[in-house]
């Protein structure tokens, strides 16, 4: 098994409850790694850990202003995870509607 | 009531729920035998099942629709007739990424509710996701990320 393609990535890096608390907070808008810090009870260095993953899933960017990096949210993957949780659900809509007609028939023809 | 109640515990996973108007016996033969598995799983395309029903057994349904076909495959990993059965999940483009899917089958007063429940994930990224799911303070930060993610839908 492999986590190589992207849905897995940001599946496992949403995983995590303090990388979710960290977006939460970006989805409010942007900040610094200090920024982000502040409300866990955990180092800078921890925090910059989670937003080194929170990167290579693509969930946000980094800039470079002088020495202040400034994180921000970047909202495809997540946008690509909630369409594709609308398409499954569309699947499935379609698959049980056409098992509920079935068994429905199988019923009538029991009788 | 005879809607899908969707709704996503964790990140990595998906929980459906769908209620029939049939006994259990019968809603588990529909999932679980090659002839009743043909007549709905395709959602009204041609499906080809391979179905070997047993813990080990592999199973591999191909939807052909609008002229493509579309290969599905796994292996049962539990079964516990007619409570519940374990499979894996793969879709054949997509091989390697591999879904865990449990169905659970409940009757009552002649009705039988299906709950599935979905992990997308690797191994090693779901019993990461068991074990910080259950954290606190998890619940809050969907909050605010269902929120965002209204906003940008």
């Amino acid at each position: 098994m492999t986590t190589a393609d992207p849905i897995s990535g940001v599946f496992a890096a949403l995983a995590d409850p303090t990388r979710r608390a960290i977006l939460a907070r970006l989805a409010q808008g942007e900040a610094t790694v200090n920024e982000l810090a502040a409300p866990f009870p955990i180092s800078v260095q921890a925090v910059s850990k989670h937003l080194n993953v929170l990167e290579k899933a693509g969930l946000i960017v980094r800039t470079r202003e002088a020495q202040w990096r400034r994180c921000r949210i970047e909202p495809a993957p997540l946008r690509d995870i909630a369409g594709w949780v609308a398409q499954y659900r569309l699947l499935w809509e379609e698959r049980y509607d056409t098992l509920g007609t079935y068994l429905d028939d199988l019923q009538r023809e029991q009788q | 009531m005879n809607t899908i109640a969707i709704s996503t515990p964790s990140p990595t996973e998906l929980v459906m729920s769908r209620t029939f108007d049939a006994p259990r016996a019968l809603v588990w033969a529909a999932h679980t035998e090659a002839e009743h598995l043909r007549h709905w799983w395709g959602r009204g395309n041609p499906l080809d099942v391979t179905i070997d029903f047993r813990v080990g057994g592999t199973w591999r349904f191909v939807e052909t629709a609008d002229g493509t076909e579309h290969p599905f495959r796994g292996e049962f990993r539990e079964i516990s007739a007619p409570e519940t059965f374990t499979w894996t999940f793969e879709y054949e483009p997509m091989a390697g990424h591999v879904a865990v899917e449990t169905f659970v089958f409940t009757e009552e007063a002649g009705r039988t509710t299906v709950t599935s429940t979905t992990r997308f994930t690797s191994q090693e990224d779901r019993d990461g996701m068991l074990q910080s799911g259950m954290e606190q303070g998890a619940n809050q930060s969907y909050a605010a990320l269902d929120a965002y993610l209204i906003k940008i839908s």
